[in-house]
This record gives structure tokens, sequence and C-alpha cells, in this order.
């Protein structure tokens, strides 16, 4: 029966091993700046030579206290803050919080609602993967990707800013439906976007992935067995690469879900080609999703909430989930029945992937760690709340 | 909605013991925090069961009546449901068990509790602060935290 | 600087004045300056060739602001490295933190001195000219790893060391398919070299083992020049700069001179040895074809032939990935050395048996 507090500076104090022979190890500080950590992550990792024995990660460079100001807030401002979570794929984030509150208060929305819910979450689901991509490749030093992830991104981009008028912080879905209706050459750019795109992912797969280069380098590389998967409370593309099939899009669906025809990308072994591999499948399916709703959006009111209407949950807890580009996004509610939530969390994807890589990266040099941590995908700010 | 809450009543059937108040209505249990151990070993291992993700683990502050709520999240990939388990401790001693030897992500949930509430978990690992720097004052996410730099909204 | 004129400036040295001190420093001096002045062009061109071609391979237009067409980027470029502020890290070794770049600097001038552009165009012509350069190119090393261990900093050692053991490991490679050529040529002077490709280039003349023997060069040499895919030292995902993490201002701009400069005079010498340096493109029997070619200034065809390796080497960096250190070693010392190896062999029996593969 022990609780024993420590700060940052015993532990890295008592790793000091003492050696008689053999190369000394010694700390480096992968800094809250740095090309590879994508955002203010940082890593102290302990090394001998090249090779990375322990790695401690120090959270905390973009916290904002999200939860705190969420219990002074209403519920439609929160919707807000859940934009500047995992900013690659904020309208997703909003959906969380709509969820909850409209599965709590019981609220009826109509099909028209949730198809462009649906088609708007593949969209983000679209961006966030192609940017992805273009990072993986551009950590493990191939330029040229990098570039034409965010050119085909930036279709994308410019179609969202049309709806709702922002590029990075959407704000789109609110409890009751969405915030402004879609514009009349909605599908047409949608149906030449899905026409570019098709053959551009398979043109991208023999760039990126027949290389051999690429290959030898992530594959065996960052091995996540099923148990360790589970038991490391990863979710998202991370699971699915180490033989889980999780997909709340296909096991409760919401949304549309479960009326579109799409499958789920499975790997075997875990490692990080099958990451990489899981995510490129999950852009294709995405264009399915999208391909098949993208014709029959019904007509009917975009929103089904009036804007003055006040939002109170019942008391007690409540909890929902969603599948982000990452991960499963939960939003946990206390209410006490007032205006503002008592108290409110989000359990964050990022959070949860970011711990496995300490099990992971484990024994493998430096180069290796960029690489899984690359296939991780993780958004700081995501995990900082 | 029902698909995705487990079958509360297997659950009660088989460890009536643990549960402290049964709200077959709602989608939650509540146990006695003595058991929590015990009851998170047999949530995971038993073959009806099968817990293997946690989720989630939060803790909620309610002031009024001096204590905290733990609140875990569980997940079965296998019979695909969720389950929220909560316990409750007293606010000006609140010690419990940690559950990071069943499930690892806990280490890092914890410690995030103890950042913010300052709950403290016997036989942690590692319990030291996670977002915040070590050598800040206070727990912040308590209701009657106060510092120098907070605005009154 | 043609050999040429240097016999004429030395009669005249010779016949009107008394060969003082002053004079011989006068023209060191000019030679000097000729050389600092051809660099800065070379430079400035690889610079603006390689943003131009980065930016087609990426479907984007690159530089186009600065001069038409960007012509004056790399001007600019230079500009503000002249002008930036030079800080080093507190602790660092001053003496050592200042010199390093000198020494990459000084390798790659000291290995234009044997470059044939031209039949008389050629600043110095040693009788053991190949050797001289994979002599003095190895200079190069000392500066990175100076640079590294002087900057007082873990991740610029990481670097400097990666980088080490990597162009130690290459060294051995290039200098085996030298080899090659030079039994084929059966002489060390770069002039002869090209000389002999009279009647063909090497590429074509050896048949097989100088093809193999090309690409080894021209791997082992995109690893010497620290460039992707083998551009661990300075990797950008990974250790920020690398080795030249802490340099800022005119000493930064030393190294990235040295390694345009390493670009240009690693083509010159794949040029010389594989392609047949200054000779113009001849086809067999075709002898008003060959006479049209003959027509055309040799230091023309040496600047195209250049041109076009450079391209190769641009084009690569960004295509490709980048390799992990042990996987760079690796395909070193398991692969090209034994293959350089028997090459060697190879080439020894073809020239003894007159026996082409």
């Amino acid at each position: 029966m022990a609780i024993h507090l420590r700060t940052l500076n015993e532990v890295l104090h008592s790793s000091n091993k003492k050696k008689t022979w053999g190369t000394k190890e010694y700390f480096i500080n992968m800094g809250p700046q740095h090309p590879s950590t994508h955002g203010v992550l940082r890593f102290v990792l302990r090394l001998e030579g090249e090779v990375v024995k322990e790695i401690i990660p120090v959270l905390g460079y973009i916290h904002r206290g999200i939860e705190k100001i969420g219990e002074s807030v209403s519920y439609r401002n929160f919707v807000h803050l859940t934009d500047r979570c995992d900013y690659l794929s904020s309208i997703i984030n909003n959906w969380g919080v709509s969820k909850v509150v409209e599965n709590a208060m019981q609220i009826e929305t109509n099909e028209r609602i949730e198809t462009i819910r649906t088609i708007f979450a593949e969209i983000q689901r679209l961006q966030s993967h192609t940017l992805w991509w273009g990072v993986f490749a551009m950590d493990l030093g191939a330029f040229t990707p990098f570039l034409y992830g965010f050119r085909d991104r930036e279709f994308l981009t410019s179609i969202v800013e049309d709806t709702c008028g922002s590029r990075l912080t959407m704000n789109y879905i609110q409890p009751g439906g969405v915030m402004y209706d879609i514009k009349p050459d909605f599908s047409t750019k949608i149906k030449n976007y899905i026409r570019y795109l098709r053959p551009r992912i398979d043109e991208y797969e023999q760039l990126v992935s027949n290389n051999i280069i690429i290959q030898k380098r992530t594959e065996n590389v960052g091995i996540l067995s099923k148990d360790d998967a589970c038991s490391y409370g990863t979710t998202g593309p991370v699971l699915r690469a180490s033989g889980v099939p999780l997909d709340l899009r296909k096991d409760h669906p919401y949304g549309m879900y479960g009326k579109v025809d799409f499958s789920v990308a499975v790997g075997s072994v875990g490692d990080c080609w099958d990451r990489y591999w899981v995510r490129i499948e999950e852009m294709r399916q995405s264009l399915n999703i999208i391909e098949q709703l993208i014709d029959n959006i019904p007509p009917g009111k975009h929103m089904v909430m009036k804007h003055t209407a006040k939002i109170k949950l019942p008391i007690g807890y409540h909890y929902d989930q969603v599948e982000t580009a990452r991960g499963i996004l939960g939003v946990f509610v206390a209410s006490d029945g007032k205006d503002s939530p008592y108290r409110i969390h989000l359990r964050s994807p990022n959070f949860n992937n970011l711990w496995s890589i300490t099990k992971m990266a484990a024994g493998l040099k430096i180069s290796d760690l960029v690489a899984i941590f690359s296939t991780l995908d993780i958004v700081m700010p995501d995990v900082d709340r | 909605m029902n698909k995705m809450t487990a079958s509360i009543e297997k659950i009660y059937n088989k460890y009536q013991k643990f549960i402290v108040e049964n709200v077959i209505s709602k989608k939650e249990l509540r146990i006695n925090s003595e058991n929590l151990i015990d009851f998170m070993y047999f949530m995971r291992n038993d073959s009806d069961l099968k817990y293997d993700i946690l989720c989630d683990h939060t803790v909620v502050d309610w002031v009024n009546n001096n204590s905290f709520d733990l609140v875990y999240n569980l997940y079965s990939t296998e019979y695909k449901n969720y389950i929220i388990i909560s316990t409750t401790i007293p606010r000006n001693k609140p010690i419990i068990n940690t559950v990071s030897g069943i499930w690892r992500i806990a280490e890092w949930q914890e410690r995030e509790a103890y950042d913010f509430f300052g709950v403290l978990y016997t036989d942690h690992k590692d319990l030291r602060r996670l977002f915040l720097e070590d050598d800040w004052i206070g727990f912040p996410l308590r209701k009657d935290y106060k510092d120098n730099f907070m605005l009154e909204m | 600087m043609t050999t040429y004129h240097i016999e004429n400036f030395a009669n005249i040295i010779n016949n009107s004045y008394q060969t003082n001190i002053f004079t011989i420093f006068a023209y060191v001096l000019l030679i000097f300056i000729g050389i600092l002045a051809y660099i800065t062009l070379v430079a400035l061109t690889l610079i603006y060739v390689e943003r131009k071609v980065c930016a087609a391979i990426q479907c984007r237009i690159g530089p186009n602001r600065t001069g038409w067409w960007g012509l004056l980027q790399p001007v600019a470029d230079a500009i503000k490295l002249v002008l930036k502020e030079k800080n080093s890290p507190l602790y660092c070794d001053k003496l050592l933190h200042f010199i390093a770049p000198m020494f990459c600097l000084g390798a790659c001038l000291s290995s234009l001195l044997i470059i044939p552009f031209s039949h008389n165009i050629q600043v110095i012509n040693l009788n053991v000219g190949i050797l001289y350069w994979s002599a003095v190119s190895s200079l190069g090393i000392l500066g990175i790893l100076i640079a590294g261990w002087s900057s007082y900093n873990k991740w610029s050692l990481l670097g400097a060391i990666r980088s080490a053991s990597q162009m130690l490991s290459y060294e051995l490679s290039i200098i085996l398919s030298i080899m090659v050529i030079v039994i084929y040529a059966g002489t060390l002077d770069v002039q002869k070299i090209v000389l002999s490709q009279l009647d063909g280039w090497w590429i074509f003349k050896g048949h097989i083992v100088t093809v193999i023997s090309f690409l080894i060069f021209f791997v082992a040499s995109v690893a010497e020049l620290n460039r992707t895919p083998f551009d661990l030292p300075e990797g950008e995902s990974e250790l920020g700069a690398g080795f030249h993490t802490e340099y800022s201002g005119i000493q930064f701009g030393f190294f990235f001179l040295a390694e345009y400069i390493n670009v240009f005079i690693t083509s010159a010498i794949i040029v010389t040895l594989f392609l047949g340096g200054w000779l113009p493109f001849h086809l067999y029997g075709m002898l008003s074809f060959n006479n049209a070619m003959n027509g055309i200034h040799p230091i023309i065809w040496f600047f195209l032939k250049v041109s076009l390796i450079i391209f190769i080497i641009v084009w690569i960096r960004w295509t490709l990935p980048r390799l992990r250190i042990d996987q760079l070693i690796y395909l070193e010392w398991k692969f090209l050395l034994p293959l350089g190896l028997v090459n060697i062999v190879l080439s020894a029996i073809s020239v003894l048996y007159s026996f082409h593969f």
C-alpha cells in the first residue's frame, strides 16, 4: 500500500544505472519544438548510442483548460471549444457533443440532417487522412507527398468553406441540426472531387507504398499486439491495425452509417505498415460512403431546434461516442439540470493512443521512433485539451 | 441505444454483492469503493463480460455532498457494448486503489485525475502531474479552486 | 585559367620582369579570385536549378518574384546569409566552431583544381589526378565531425557521428569503382582517361563491368554528398538540422556552398570517368553526323553532360525517402563492397585477356 508522488527530475535521476563497461546512456530532449512531433510534445529519451531505451512523454504545453471552461458556458458554446481539440477533423468533434445532447434530451433529427452530417464527417476524415499521408511521407524523408496531400486537401477545404464559412474550426454540427444549409452546387463539386481523387489514391500507392525504402522502414517496426492494443486503450486505425475490428460506424451505427455499404479495414500484425495501409483503405471507403449518399440528400429543414431554445440535460450522467479520424471520441456529461454542464469530459482518442508509444518504441532506433510516432497520427491539442 | 449498453441484469445477478446502487433504468452501476479492484478484475476476465478496453476514467466533484465520484467507462470488443461504473470516495480523504494492473492505460488516466482533482491512487507506478508543472500548487478542476489568474465569468 | 595562357604568362615573367615574390603573389591572387567567382556562379546556378526542379516535381511554380523567372533568388539568398547575425552557443569550442566550415570548403575548392573542362582548360593537370581527388574529398568528413562536436549540442553530435560513419564507408565503394576505370584506361591522369575514350565512352566500351561500376559510383557519391536518400546526418524531420544546427549566417552559407560545389564536382568526375568528359557524342560510322558534333566546342559538351547528371541527382532527392542508419551501413558493407570487389576482378580479367562481358 504505497502512494509515492514524484517529480520529473526524480524520474530522470532514478533511471541512471551505473555501468562499468559499455557505452554510457544519455538523455536527450526531443523538445516541444521539433519537426517531427506534430505539435508541442516533449519526449525525454534515454538513449544508448542510437537505440532508445525509454521514452518519457511530457505533456501540457498546449493545455487550455477546456473542461474547466466548459463548466461555465452553455452546451451550444461548448461545441465551439471542441473544434479546437482535434482541429484536423473538427466537424466530427462537434457531432460528439451534439449526439450526447440530442440523446439526453431525446430530440429527433430528420434524415436530411443526418445525411449532411455523415457526408461532412466523411469529408473531414478524407481531409485528415490526406494530410496525414503527406506528413507521414515527409517524416520518412520524401518531401514531395506533403505537397500532394495538401493540394488534395485544399479542394475539400474550399468546398467546406463555401458551406460553413471557415477553413479549419468549423463549428458546423450543433445540437438539433447543422448551422447552415448546403449550397445548391454542393453535389456537383463533391462528385467532381470523387472522380479526381479515386485514381490519385492508386497513383499515390504506387509512389509511396510500392517504394522499397518505405516498406523496409515500416515493416515489423513498432509492433503492437492485440492484447496490448486493448490494454493500452488505443482505438481507431491503431486498434484496427492490430487486428481488432472495432469501428463505431459499423458496430453502433449512427447518422446514416447503418444505411450505406462499406467495409472496415483490419490489419493483422500491428506494425507501422498495417497502420499505414488501414488509413489508405479508409480513404477509399470514405469515398464509397460519400458516393452512395451524395445523390440522395432528402429535402427538409437543416435545423430542428430553435436557436433560442434552452438546452438543459436531465440530472445524471450521460455518455456517448463517435468515431473520429483518429479513434473514438467520447463525451461524458454530468448534469445537474442547469444551463451549463456540471462536469464535461472529453475522452480524447489521441490522449489514449499516445501512451502506447512507450511500449512500441522501446528498444528501437530514433528513426524508428519517428516512423512509429508518425503512424500513430497524434494531434497534440487533442491530447492536452 | 439499448444495443450499446450492457445487460445490466446479467452483471447484477452475478456480482450482486459488489453493487451498492442498482439503477437498471439508467445505464450505470454504482459500486462500493472497497471492492473496486475485485469487481474490475471480474469485469475484465469473466468470459460473459470481457470488458477489455477502459475507455475513460474521470472524476466528478460533488462539493455539496463532500465527495468525489469516480467514473469508469468500460467497453467490450467481443460483445460490443459499454457500461459506466461509478464509485464514491470522500472528498477530504481521496484515496483509492489503482486499476492499472488490469488495464495499462489507467496509468495515464489516473495521472490526469490526480493532476486535476488530487485523487490519490495506491500502488500506482508513477503518480505525478501530467499536464501542469511539477511545482503547481492546487488542483484546478475542483469546484473550490482559486488562484490569482482566474477570471470570474 | 588556361594552361596555354599560364605558359605565356610565365614566359613574359621570365623575359621581362624579375621573378619576384610580388608577381607570384599577384598571380596566385588572380587565380584565387577566379576560382571564387567560378564557384559562386556554379553555386548560384545550382541553387536555382534545384528549386525550380523541386517545384516542378511538386506541381508548383517555384521562385518567380525576384527578377525574371526568379533568377535573382539565389542572389537574394546569398545576401540574406551574409547579413544574418552570427551567433554560436555559449559553451561551444570557439576555435573549432569557427574553422569547421573551412574544412568543408577547402576540400571542395581543392577538388576543383583537376577537373578537365576541355582539352586545354584545366587549372593543373597532375599525373595522379584521380588519386588526388579521392584523397582531398575526404577532408569534408573532418569538417562535419568538427562542426558536430564543437556545437555543444547532442543532436548535432548525433548527426555528425552518423555522417562520419556513412561517409567513411562509402569512400571505399567510390575508390573501388574508380579503380575499375583506372584499370581499363591504364593511367591515373585525368586528361589521359578522357583521351582514352576517343573510340567510345567507357560506359559503352566496357560493357557490363563499367555499367555496374557506374551505378556503384553513383549511389556511393550520393551518399558522400549527404543527400536524400542518404541525408540522415541532416535529416530534417529527425534532427532539426543535424550537424549544422548551430550555424547561422555566412558559416551556414559555407556548408551550403560546399554541398552544392560537391554536387558539381561529383558530377564532373562521373562525366570524366564514365561519360567521355569533354568528348563529343559520336555514333559509329556516321561521318557527317560526327563532324557536326565535333563543331560544338568541347566545353559545351562537358557542361551538357554535367547538367544531365546533376538533374538526375536532384530528381532523386525529391522523390525518394531516406534510409535508416543501419540500413545505410548494411547497404554498403554487405552489398556494394562485395559487388565492387567482384567488379575489379572482372575488369582485371577483361583487360588481361581482352575479354568483353
